[in-house]
């Protein structure tokens, strides 16, 4: 049965909630900081949903997402360096619409069923900016979430998938806009995703002869909690019994991301037997019906959306998120000389070691070295070496607070960490409190954009402390 | 294999003043400085037959020294060392005239620091890279083996904070008597502990100072140096280590201590004939960067054992007064590290002391004096040079 075979997700640390100076709307929103955008939080959900498998069993990688930081360059490429996926996997970015998730499922599940693919990761991110006080500040959250489609240990089948769609301005930006912009709120519910995601849900219920009660759960996109009831009941459900929670007032409108996430979360609780419709929008709706095959469960080791909307932090200021979005121009707590230019060269040619988090183990004496080396740093034999793959958990050795380092987020901590089986390395602290770090304490590594210069978006692991 | 002892003679020095020198080139520092070295050996320019220049960053190619001077087509190499500079073109000039093929060799390092256009020891090596390393500042780097040394060793926050603090205030002091000096002003303890954080636990009063300068030296055979001048000071012992960065990869690094300075100084200590230091080295001058950076290089010079540091320093054995000053000039604190000059710089100290010329400063009894000067990034790529200069007999 070709279904979900494993899924995931990620929520940024940061909310801007009650207490957040300046924050004006109620309920909370979730922030990416500074340093993530949809590649990042795309990682981090990869991440959650492998967990403890082999990432090169994975056979294709899609990215869905409307703010890749990229408009030429393909963002699943780097995704797949980042999670270790087998070299030269096929790549595929979904880009342009809030329902490109869905669509990429879909297009997950046709290679699946064409034999092109024995499974396929689908990783869904968004990092959409609105413009402040508007309507869209209020709703919009940052998350992402990662869903395996294949054929074995299948958690939940997917049964049908049908797609309508529609030319229509209702919810758009241009390739120059930063800001989404909106028709009038009518027009984009009764022509737009009212209309879209009715008819393509009568559709799949009609053609499969199933009714509205032969749904345990229903996963739908909605732009805010009040446009969600009135979507439910709109294509005849309940939302009393039958609504999976959207997380407005927690997460927020994660763009393409959002149903990927919701279904992260029903998929880890759902009973086997239930029937779920899954229905995003985006000039037009793609639903699916998906049947579960075995009682959804959070393998050990995945955080999953409950653990990540469990550990949170709220933003101290609406300013710093203006200012992380780059919407307001401050300055650094210090001149600082300009960021030099990444070389691509090397940029590329580091790759295993920068963004693949490999090192070397000395088969002569033993010692796990990091970045890879040719000659061994302990007892210096020559090309001796086999590849390691780096842990992402360590603990912190010593660390300092660097008060006039070039960031949003003063003070720069360095921490020097030694990796829990062996080896050890210095990297930027981020999600940190600056009160709270010690010597000895527990972090784990979460890839991130440490700058952009000319161009050149420089990834790379930063450490964080332990998500609880 | 022989060592350096006794077949190398530093027979005149020069240094310039130190300080936000706007109005002066590195031209300039290294006319002032090789000129008065210059004098102070009784030689004239011309009969300099090679030079080693030391600069990190203020100019390419050993011309930025032939060109001021109006040195006719001899040998000049540029070294660079990171802030063991100064002292390896020392080191490399002292193997030319100890394998007899020149006379009279010049060793200089001029830094135009204050040129960089920013405050504090920016890093910027100009290197091509991924640029994923985290961008870490020498305050921030020396940091680290601060917050390890309280923790290995037990100090609170206050604690520590007291024990740098009282390091600041020695070297100040030691300024105030230092006409060349950038810094000349007492401080209190409660003043530089209560300085604003630059790079945690380490706060301004905790950093050396950025600041242009230049030192020189006029090197020569101890046989000529006899026929020249009763006051020049031999040299004992000149040694120097890079590491291969083994301590931000290696767990079993303890980031309180540098071993580039453990092995440079075995180096020199046995060169010299030195068996123990405490008793033996008259006086020395320090790589204080930092002030943690000091307390960690006394104790890997064997000034002071391994995480007791504090016990000399209550002792009062560092101070000026003491049995073992350390940084008799006010050190990097007080002149800052143009980073090219700082090695010729502690040296010049050196032998002024020898000469008896320190006048305020002035030590008694100065039979070897140590210089320390260690640059790069402490557990990475690091290096260290160690030089003791002796008296002639």
């Amino acid at each position: 049965m070709i279904g979900i075979t494993r899924y995931g997700a990620y929520v940024p640390l940061y909310r801007m909630g009650k207490g957040t100076e300046a924050w004006t709307a109620r309920g909370e929103r979730a922030v990416s900081s500074f340093d993530e955008d949809s590649i990042t939080m795309a990682v981090a959900a990869g991440l959650d949903c492998l967990g403890d498998i082999d990432p090169k069993t994975i056979d294709a990688v899609y990215f869905a997402s409307t703010t890749s930081p990229y408009r030429e360059k393909q963002a699943a490429t780097l995704i797949a360096r980042a999670l270790d996926l087998k070299d030269g996997i096929f790549t595929a970015d979904f880009a342009g619409s809030l329902r490109a998730g869905t669509t990429a499922i879909k297009a997950a599940v046709d290679s699946v069923k064409a034999g092109t693919a024995r499974n396929v990761l689908v990783v869904a991110a968004e990092q959409r900016v609105p413009q402040p006080r508007s309507d869209f500040d209020e709703n919009i959250g940052d998350a992402a979430a990662a869903l395996l489609v294949g054929r074995e240990d299948t958690v939940a089948e997917i049964e049908d998938i049908y797609s309508n769609s529609q030319e229509i301005y209702d919810v758009w930006r241009t390739d120059t806009d930063v800001f989404p912009r909106s028709a009038e709120d009518r027009f984009v519910a009764e022509e737009g995703y009212l209309k879209s995601m009715k008819e393509a849900a009568a559709v799949i219920m009609g053609r499969n002869k199933l009714s509205h009660k032969d749904f345990a759960q229903v996963v739908a996109y909605a732009p805010s909690a009040r446009k969600h009831t009135e979507i439910c009941r709109s294509m005849g459900f309940d939302e009393k019994t039958q609504l999976a929670p959207a997380y407005f007032g927690q997460v927020g409108d994660a763009g393409c991301a959002l149903v990927p996430m919701m279904l992260a979360g029903v998929l880890e609780k759902a009973k086997a037997g239930q029937r779920l419709l899954v229905a995003s929008y985006g000039e037009g709706a793609d639903v699916l019906v998906l049947k579960m095959a075995k009682d959804g469960v959070k393998p050990a080791g995945v955080r999953g959306l409950s653990g990540y909307l469990a550990s949170k932090r709220l933003l101290s200021s609406y300013i710093t998120y203006l200012r992380w979005r780059g919407l307001v121009n401050i300055a650094f707590a210090a001149k600082r000389p300009p960021l030099k230019i990444p070389g691509v060269h090397a940029v590329w040619r580091e790759a295993p070691s920068n963004i693949s988090l490999y090192g070397s183990k000395c088969r002569t004496c033993g010692t796990v070295q990091y970045p890879a080396e040719r000659i061994c740093t302990q007892c210096q034999t020559i090309e001796n070496m086999e590849p390691r793959k780096m842990s992402r958990k360590g603990a912190v050795f010593t660390y300092s607070m660097d008060y006039l380092g070039p960031t949003p987020d003063s003070p720069m901590v360095l921490a020097v960490v030694d990796f829990d089986d062996g080896g050890r390395g210095l990297f930027v602290m981020t999600d940190r409190d600056p009160n709270e770090i010690k010597v000895g304490m527990t972090i784990e590594l979460s890839f991130r954009r440490l700058h952009t210069v000319e161009g050149i978006h420089n990834y790379y692991w930063c450490a964080t402390p332990i998500r609880s | 294999m022989q060592g350096l002892r006794d077949r190398v003679a530093v027979v005149g020095m020069g240094c310039t003043k130190f300080g936000e020198l706007w109005d002066k080139s590195s031209d300039d520092l290294l006319i002032d400085a090789s000129l008065e070295a210059f004098a102070d050996a009784g030689i004239e320019a011309k009969q300099i037959q090679a030079a080693w220049v030391g600069t990190y960053s203020s100019f390419r190619t050993g011309v930025g020294l032939s060109y001021p001077l109006k040195l006719q087509y001899v040998p000049v190499t540029r070294v660079e060392n990171a802030c063991a500079t100064g002292t390896d073109a020392f080191r490399n000039a002292c193997f030319a005239v100890a394998a007899g093929v020149y006379d009279f060799v010049l060793a200089a390092g001029v830094e135009k620091q204050k040129d960089s256009g920013y405050s504090g020891l920016v890093a910027n090596a100009e290197v091509v890279s991924s640029e994923t390393a985290p961008m870490v500042p020498a305050p921030t780097q020396f940091a680290l083996a601060a917050t390890r040394y309280f923790h290995t060793f037990g100090l609170s926050f206050q604690e520590g904070k007291q024990m740098l603090a009282r390091i600041a205030v020695k070297n100040h002091h030691n300024g105030t008597m230092s006409p060349k000096a950038h810094l000349r002003r007492e401080i209190t303890v409660e003043q530089a502990i209560n300085s604003p954080m630059i790079a945690w636990p380490l706060g301004l009063f905790d950093c050396c100072g950025v600041s242009d300068g230049a030192a020189a030296a006029v090197i020569t055979s101890p046989e000529i140096a006899k026929k020249l001048k009763k006051d020049y000071a031999l040299v004992k012992a000149v040694g120097l280590t890079c590491g291969s960065a083994q301590g931000v990869q290696q767990q079993s690094f303890d980031f309180v201590h540098f071993e580039e300075t453990v092995d440079a100084a075995k180096k020199a200590y046995a060169d010299a004939g030195v068996k123990d230091p405490r008793r033996e080295i008259s006086l020395a001058q320090v790589h204080d960067c930092f002030t943690i950076t000091e307390a960690l290089v006394c104790e890997d010079l064997g000034l002071a054992d391994k995480g007791h540091y504090r016990d000399e320093q209550n002792k009062g054995a560092f101070e000026l007064t003491g049995t073992l000053p350390v940084n008799t000039d006010g050190g990097l604190k007080c002149y800052g590290h143009p980073i090219g000059a700082s090695g010729l710089r502690m040296m010049y100290e050196n032998f002024k002391q020898l000469q008896g010329k320190a006048g305020p400063r002035q030590l008694k009894n100065v039979n070897l004096a140590l210089t320390h000067n260690l640059g790069g990034k402490p557990g990475g790529r690091f290096t260290c040079a160690v030089s003791i200069l002796g008296r002639a007999d």
